[in-house]
């Protein structure tokens, strides 16, 4: 086995919380070590322990991060469920991250209340790493679109991308739109009105110079864009079953409308999916959505090996 | 330095009208917090805990060149803290703090928000850790005028009307 700390630039014991945290150069840094674990699974963490506290379940992100983690040969312990942990005796979070930091070198945390890793990074000298708070962010999932999209489209910059469906309350949209501020995009944003992005993020894009435009038509913007980025439509949001069955399908994603709009679109979705992609477009060259997932795991070998501030030769 | 005696509860009058100002009487010492936004003089007060030693005098509505309208207050033998000071400044972001000793204003001064609001705002989001843990809130100013912050940890954005205070 043979490592080398980074010689460039250092993202070692740094937490991993929010996207916010992070300048252009430091997620390039990300992407680009990434690149090196393609195919490459060298022990290079062996000897290394992942704390791994899901106080709410995932199966997804858990086994995604256990596999990148144990795959570089490290190992994992934890808990993937709060009832079996001492948060159920009433233990604070910071307790539980105070104990919990004598037993590994980098602590994974999902939590259901917005915050929680954030006040856990300032618990510990130990790095963290947000695997999901509540509905605020979930800095991985952005990481690996942005790989995706590199790796799909050779670049990030100039492209255009559309985002499609619930704009209102998707954490995944809210964290990949605010991220990719740090580039030079053109960003068409499509939802019904009852679920178009919150007045704050236009904000945001507008102060940071990204050009955007709104529309409810797909049709209207979709023939000329890169990228389309779709998300399930949650009927939770809905409190009038009727409003939810008026848009459940209203962007529904198949074959013949991809034809439609020329054929070129790389095809986005964080998953799980429901109506919004058929299954006809899972043949699609472009359906990029199960290379999302693959890319978790690669995407997540190079931040527990950046974070802990071994990288592979 | 300039007289503070002359002051009233009001700063236009139209030319030629009777004087129809309510005179109060001069601070010899104590703090006056003008150019308060219309209408948030009393949550000033409650910021400031309602326990004074000496007279206040506010004014509610007033005629204001600069924004209208006005709310004034005056406290007698009372400097405020930076701590108090910094409150008020996210209530109402363009008061202006007169200190008065021997019937003279010594300081005048507009504060600046800090870059970072510790412990004085609480986060109304239910699911912010904020509320769930002891935790010492903590609210980064994005902006000062129009003021937005935001909760370090929920990272929830909040305009003006949305701030409760701690």
């Amino acid at each position: 086995m043979t490592s080398r700390p980074l010689a460039t630039l250092s993202l070692a014991g740094r937490d991993l919380v929010s996207m916010r945290d992070f300048s252009r150069e430091e997620l390039l840094a990300f992407l680009d070590e990434a690149t090196q674990f393609e195919g490459n699974e060298q022990p290079i963490l062996r000897g290394k322990v992942l704390g791994s506290l899901f106080f709410e379940p995932s199966t997804r992100t858990n086994l995604s991060f256990s596999s990148a983690m144990q795959r570089l040969g490290g190992s994992v312990l934890g808990f993937a469920d709060s009832k079996v942990s001492s948060t159920a005796k009433g233990e604070s979070l910071v307790d539980t991250i105070r104990v919990v930091e004598n037993y590994c070198d980098i602590i994974l945390i999902r939590h259901p209340l917005e915050g929680a890793a954030r006040l856990a990074a300032e618990s510990t000298e130990l790095p963290v790493v947000n695997a999901g708070d509540g509905t605020n962010q979930h800095p991985t999932q952005t990481l690996l679109d942005l790989y995706t999209i590199r790796q799909k489209r050779g670049r990030l910059d100039n492209l255009k991308i559309a985002f499609v469906g619930d704009l209102k309350y998707s954490r995944t949209v809210h964290s990949l739109i605010e991220t990719l501020t740090h580039f030079d995009n053109e960003l068409f944003l499509i939802s019904p009105p009852t679920l178009r992005m919150p007045p704050e993020f236009i904000e945001e894009l507008d102060a940071r110079g990204t050009a955007w435009r709104e529309d409810e038509d797909f049709f209207a913007v979709a023939s000329d864009v890169d990228i389309l980025y779709t998300t399930r439509i949650q009927q939770e949001r809905f409190p009038d079953p009727v409003e939810y069955e008026k848009v459940k399908n209203a962007y529904r994603i198949d074959r013949a409308s991809i034809e439609r709009i020329g054929g070129r679109v790389t095809v986005m979705h964080p998953l799980p999916r429901l109506n919004e992609i058929s299954r006809d477009l899972d043949s699609y060259p472009g359906s990029a959505y199960f290379d999302q997932a693959r890319n978790g795991v690669t995407v997540r070998k190079a931040v527990l090996s950046m974070l802990l501030g071994v990288t592979r030769t | 330095m300039s007289d503070a005696t002359q002051e009233t509860l009001g700063d236009r009058r139209p030319e030629g009208a009777a004087e129809t100002f309510v005179k109060v009487s001069a601070l010899r010492e104590g703090t006056v917090i003008d150019h308060l936004v219309s209408g948030t003089a009393l949550k000033v007060l409650s910021v400031l805990g309602m326990r004074f030693e000496g007279a206040v005098t506010i004014g509610l509505n007033l005629d204001s060149r600069k924004a209208g309208r006005k709310d004034i207050i005056k406290i007698e033998r009372r400097e405020l803290t930076p701590a108090e000071v910094a409150r008020i400044a996210l209530i109402s972001p363009r008061a202006t703090f007169s200190i008065i000793r021997d019937f003279k204003v010594v300081r005048k001064f507009t504060p600046e928000l800090p870059a970072v609001v510790d412990g004085l705002v609480r986060c109304p989001n239910p699911s912010c850790i904020s509320n769930a843990n002891w935790v010492v809130t903590k609210f980064l100013v994005v902006r000062p005028d129009p003021l937005r912050v935001r909760c370090h940890y929920c990272e929830r954005s909040l305009k003006k009307e949305e701030i409760e205070l701690l």
